[in-house]
């Protein structure tokens, strides 16, 4: 019988290859590979919800040879947000791409069959880094998405976007080597690398001390926290739409996602309030710096890559609050209320890039001030953004609204009175930068057009802009129970 | 010996050191690239200082394992770095 887990990273893996064999049936193979690699990672969410943790050691090997692939509530979760939104690029990848514009037909072809390969091979190394076991699988993982990542921005050749993500490139190599010495301190002092298997060996001290600081540091360089977030709005915003999408939703959020789970499961325990602090104070420069910056820029592509920073910055902030509560409720109450946060955000932002990019295409450029009318050209796109909008900023009924609220109350109740100021301000400014955009797509008589103008392109932002903002907050009971599989309770 | 693992050991961590000075310092694209991969021979080093179980004993074959992905890892980010590169150039030359 396949292995469940292997299959969700195996299935993108195979379509990448098919879709190099046979370059002329790119568009149809790729998006046969993702309906097939979504289902292969959603099945995976599902047994964990309903079965509980569920590990397995490739090819029968014992622990400290084998490669161990394990999912927990985390995992699932995340591994589920990114296969809808996965999902919902490839189906809009096949009508970007395949839509051209001012004669650019031959250019959009090549970039066509780049980008499925690319495409694949990125899904296949986030499913990977999602359910790696240990620590040095999750190093090779975290390789392949930030070299596949690096080559999917540049896909459009401009300057611009060559450069940016020439520094992206180095600076996630950069990072990579942080983290590798760091694994090889540990390896060192205790002699493992299985996160299960460290979690009951580590203890307090100078070396466990230097290598969390080796690894933190080369992850929070590729999560883009504050003042590590220089590389992220150019190499985002020059990308193509469903890339810009893929990086702002997805790949940062691995990087995020290895450091909750290095926190949770080996480094909390054993780590001075003092660390919790510097992550949440850098998680609220952030917060303060992106949502300015997001207010202030005068491209669509630009805000949206600034509210990433912020919106990463939220998710650090949980951190001081995680180490400062007590094991019980409120603590899982905590790591539910920033996963929700992070799963939110990945649909909010994925869905407003999506919708970025019909809007670009179809006025030719993305410059906020010159977008009037937008909203009565393309329906469907501005409310998207205005959805995505609801979840950025965080009104009820969106997840974010729920998460906040978790986090403010915490803080209130810690006496943590900073963290509330901070994300109240946050909060304003998204406001400020959301209602700036729409504001600006209204200026046009009547509306006489349809809602929906290109389905395929349409649909899927629709749907990621919805389910940030009604469903999630709606039903954010599952996502307790998901994490209660391992992770909470 | 325990002083010939602290000699790669040691060594490691001074190629580490000035790579990194190295990639900070300098602007050009091959100068970050050869930093980059410097570091990376430091950090190899180090990994394979670590598999020293001493004289009678058969070195230890899971850092030689990390060693070798690490080796291929690194030449296919500095070859897509040198694409870049070379992208930018020819832009430059038209």
């Amino acid at each position: 019988m396949i292995d469940s887990l292997a299959l969700a990273i195996v299935a993108p893996l195979l379509g990448a290859v098919v879709v190099t064999l046979f370059p002329r049936h790119a568009q149809r193979l790729g998006v046969a590979a993702a309906v097939v690699s979504a289902a292969a990672a959603l099945a995976i969410t599902a047994v964990v919800w309903t079965d509980g943790v569920l590990r397995s050691e490739l090819g029968g090997w014992g622990v400290p040879l084998a490669i161990t692939l394990q999912a927990d509530g985390l995992s699932a979760a995340l591994l589920g947000m990114a296969s809808l939104v996965a999902l919902s690029v490839s189906v809009y990848a096949g009508g970007y791409f395949s839509s051209p514009q001012d004669g650019e037909r031959l250019a959009d072809d090549s970039r066509s069959r780049h980008f499925w390969p690319l495409w694949l091979l990125l899904w296949s190394a986030l499913n990977g880094l999602f359910l790696a076991g240990d620590l040095f699988n999750l190093y090779v993982t975290l390789e392949l998405l930030g070299l596949s990542a690096a080559a999917l921005g540049a896909l459009t050749g401009s300057r611009e976007a060559v450069e940016a993500n020439l520094r992206y490139l180095l600076v996630g190599l950069l990072g990579s080597l942080f983290y590798l010495l760091g694994v090889a301190l540990i390896y060192t002092a205790y002699g493992v690398l299985d996160i299960g298997l460290l979690a009951e060996v580590i203890a307090p001290g100078p070396v466990a001390a230097t290598a969390m600081a080796l690894m933190f540091g080369g992850l929070l360089l590729k999560a883009a926290l504050f003042p590590m977030h220089f590389w992220l709005p150019p190499a985002h915003a020059n990308a193509p739409a469903p890339v810009s999408a893929v990086l702002s939703a997805l790949v940062v959020k691995a990087a995020f996602y290895l450091v909750l789970r290095l926190w949770l499961d080996l480094y909390g325990p054993i780590t001075p309030l003092g660390a919790a602090n510097l992550l949440g104070l850098l998680g609220a420069a952030a917060v303060l710096w992106g949502s300015w910056r997001a207010l202030r820029a005068e491209r669509l592509k630009l805000l949206a890559a600034y509210s990433t920073v912020a919106q990463m910055g939220y998710l650090f902030i949980g951190f001081p609050l995680i180490a400062a509560t007590a094991a019980g409720p409120a603590r899982d109450n905590l790591i539910a209320a920033i996963v929700l946060l992070a799963l939110t955000h990945g649909f909010a932002k994925a869905g407003f890039f999506l919708a970025a990019g019909m809007v670009q295409k179809t006025a030719g450029h993305d410059r906020i001030d010159n977008l009037g009318g937008a909203a009565q050209g393309l329906p469907a796109a501005a409310f998207t953004i205005g959805l995505a909008g609801v979840a950025l900023i965080g009104l009820p009924p969106s997840g974010t609204f729920i998460a906040k609220w978790i986090l403010l109350e915490q803080s209130l109740i810690l006496g943590l009175w900073w963290w509330v100021l901070v994300m109240m301000i946050g909060t304003l400014l998204a406001v400020g930068y959301v209602f700036r955009v729409l504001s600006r797509a209204f200026n046009r008589e009547p509306t006489p057009y349809r809602f929906v103008n290109d389905a395929r392109a349409e649909i899927p932002a629709l749907l990621l802009g919805a389910l940030s903002a009604l469903v999630l907050g709606l039903a954010a009971q599952p996502l307790w129970t998901l994490l209660g599989q391992g992770v909470i309770g | 010996m325990i002083s010939t693992q602290l000699f790669y050991g040691g060594g490691g961590i001074l190629l580490l050191l000035l790579g990194l000075w190295s990639f900070l310092v300098h602007a050009p694209l091959l100068r970050k690239l050869i930093a980059l991969n410097v570091m990376g021979a430091g950090v190899f080093h180090i990994l394979v200082a670590t598999a020293y179980r001493g004289l009678d004993t058969p070195p230890d074959p899971v850092p030689h394992a990390l060693v070798l992905t690490g080796i291929v890892v690194a030449v296919s980010a500095t070859a897509l770095a040198l694409a870049f590169g070379q992208r930018l150039d020819r832009d430059d030359d038209r």
